[in-house]
């Protein structure tokens, strides 16, 4: 025996009654009680195949039966089942009349979104919820570039609503090859300017919020804040930290990413129970160890595949499904096409996450990595071991006896050289430098000059007296001296 | 129920219910009757949620229809039907109108062609739900109805 609430329409049915009692165990034996005791009910209610009408929505309690177990929902004595109207019309007859979709209205999704987002609606993970959770979900994109590329489109054709980028570079050639938020009529422009284009093109339903900073420990904080997930789309180390440590603080995951050459590398760091970037790294490497793409270089495709795992990990984290990719480092080897997945602890000793923290608040990251500020340079020390492209030139122009030693690998010698140079790439530099006359004066070259700075080093320690490093390498020369050369 | 049923409604009603049609035109508006005895004194006015194309279907999901109700009790009246627009299409319940309809209730249509609300008509689903019959609409500004005169007018 339940209590049915019964609506203003049908009540000249139930004696002008707004609320009959009924018998049954399930919502379907009690309204077939309740239409034989009130059998006018019958054909309001049900259709001519006997199935309840489109437009009928039973209630137990407040719980929509569609949604529970149907007709065969149990029902308590306790529980109150209401039969509530759809009241529906329109013009013509087009179509066989749907079913009432009750949720969706709720679900605060427009019928342009509900068109737009129809494929994610149909999979019982994602649904209305799902697609309501990304609706309100605000993720922050760190970097507009070859990461952030993939992530940010895939992030607005998903339907985040609002997507925030950090990025204050302009759109350069080099960047084509792999940065697909922008084109080639964007070199030039700031990359927010493209990228906040291209996403609104996509997906205009959605706020494209972008940040035109450099990230720094004094606005970190600040910026992330409104941002439910951030992701890590930088290539540095010292940003890379601070984006941790900054999300550890304010306890937001960070879907991170990071790419060199044909390796690719994603985890989820700084959840409530998971490990962060310092739990797997607690120091960054020496200054100059790791090169930067620039430096390195990077397959154009490798950030599209890592940028969209981060995106599929952040689509997972927003709508709570799935096994994130959390206390799992995931690397991904392009040229062999094979992951790896390491296993990843919090580590309680970790100075940031563990149990006893010693940074509290954002630290100075560029000290921290060892990389020296710019301006404040010591020019004096510097003299005697760097010159500049322009002096270069300038004794060779007066007839001084030098040899440049080029250190780079020989593909990137086929895009442009210094004329007369000699050819050692770095790593051969230990076995053959007794190629090299140790009493002549060496000007070591590379690309930016960090790789022949090292080389410099190398051969200073091995008794070499005369050994300078071109500041700024062949990409210096070719601004200041001979702009005829292609750079890269 | 033999003679043709009626609804009487206010100029302020009738008002309301042709400035929604044209503002939601060339979409359909839809809302809630409210009064007593035959006697429509107020509309509310709810969201179209269909997801079939809001220009030839208009949908009241369940909440609304129970804002609605609650809305009725509110002002001391009860719910005594709902009102929708035609846009561009004659005032006349179609066989969606009909498929769907709830017994006793009356439903107004008011065709808007181009922007502007024309023909207001009163609709009630006959018992066996076979067909519409066309109820008489009426204008009355008496605020405080005689149960007795209200309708049948």
């Amino acid at each position: 025996m339940a209590k049915i609430l019964i609506p203003t329409p049908l009540r000249p049915y139930t004696d002008k009654q707004d609320a009959v009692d009924a018998s049954g165990a399930t919502v379907g034996e009690l309204l077939a009680d309740l239409t034989r005791k009130h059998a006018g009910l019958k054909a309001h209610l049900y259709n001519d195949q006997g199935k309840l009408r489109s437009f009928v929505n039973v209630y137990v309690n407040d719980e929509d039966i569609r949604y529970l177990q149907k007709e065969q929902t149990p029902v308590a004595a306790s529980d109150t089942v209401s039969i509530i109207p759809s009241v529906a019309g329109g013009v013509e007859t087009v179509a066989a009349p749907g079913p009432p979709k009750a949720r969706s209205g709720d679900g605060g999704l427009t019928n342009d979104e509900v068109k737009r987002y129809s494929r994610h609606l149909i999979m019982p993970e994602v649904g209305v919820d799902g697609q309501r959770k990304l609706k309100a979900a605000k993720v922050l994109c760190i970097g507009a570039g070859g990461l952030g590329s993939p992530v940010a489109m895939y992030l607005a054709a998903a339907g985040v609503g609002t997507i925030g980028l950090v990025d204050f570079d302009v759109v350069d050639f080099s960047n084509l090859q792999r940065q697909i938020l922008h084109s080639t009529p964007d070199v030039g422009r700031p990359k927010l300017q493209s990228a906040k284009e291209k996403l609104s093109a996509l997906n205009p339903e959605i706020e494209i919020r972008t940040h035109e900073v450099a990230l720094s420990s004094q606005n970190a904080l600040q910026l992330f804040e409104p941002y439910d997930v951030i992701v890590d789309g930088t290539d540095n180390f010292p940003t890379r930290y601070l984006v941790n440590d900054a999300c550890v603080l304010l306890g937001k995951p960070n879907a991170y990413g990071s790419i060199f050459r044909f390796e690719g590398q994603a985890s989820v760091f700084a959840t409530k129970d998971g490990p962060c970037y310092r739990c797997l790294y607690p120091e960054p490497p020496p200054p100059g160890l790791v090169p930067s793409c620039a430096e390195g270089g990077v397959l154009g495709v490798l950030p599209g595949l890592i940028g969209v795992i981060q995106a599929t990990e952040t689509v997972k984290l927003i709508m709570g499904i799935g096994e994130p990719l959390i206390g799992r480092f995931l690397i991904y080897d392009a040229l062999r096409m094979r992951f790896r997945e390491l296993k990843l602890r919090k580590d309680p000793d970790c100075p940031v996450c563990g149990t006893h923290p010693s940074v509290t608040k954002l630290i100075d990251y560029e000290q921290f990595c060892g990389i020296t500020p710019a301006a404040p340079e010591p020019v004096t020390l510097n003299h005697a071991t760097e010159l500049t492209s322009v002096e270069l030139k300038q004794r060779l122009d007066r007839g001084e006896k030098l040899t440049i030693v080029d250190v780079r690998e020989p593909n990137e010698l086929q895009i442009n050289r210094i004329p007369g140079s000699v050819h050692i790439p770095l790593g051969d530099i230990p076995k053959r430098y007794n190629e090299l006359d140790p009493d002549a004066e060496l000007v070591m070259q590379c690309k930016s000059g960090v790789r022949s700075g090292k080389a410099a080093d190398f051969l200073r320690s091995v008794g070499f007296k005369h050994v300078l490093n071109l500041k700024g390498g062949i990409l210096d020369w070719i601004d200041k001296v001979d702009p005829s050369q292609p750079k890269y | 129920m033999t003679d043709a049923r009626g609804l009487t409604i206010t100029s302020a009603v009738d008002r309301a219910i042709r400035a929604h049609g044209r503002e939601t035109y060339p979409h359909e508006c839809c809302g809630a009757l409210i009064g007593r005895d035959g006697r429509a004194a107020d509309v509310v006015g709810l969201p179209n949620t269909t997801e079939e194309g809001p220009r030839r279907r208009f949908l009241v999901r369940p909440s609304d229809y129970r804002e609605a109700e609650r809305r009725a009790t509110e002002l001391g009246g009860e719910l005594l039907g709902f009102y929708h627009s035609h846009p561009d299409h004659p005032a006349r319940p179609s066989q969606y109108d009909l498929d769907h309809a709830w017994p006793t209730f009356a439903y107004i249509i008011v065709a808007v062609a181009d922007g502007q609300a024309e023909t207001m008509t009163v609709w009630f689903l006959k018992d066996d739900r076979s067909s519409f019959e066309e109820g008489t609409l009426h204008h009355g500004e008496n605020p405080h109805p005689d149960p007795a005169q209200a309708v049948h007018g």
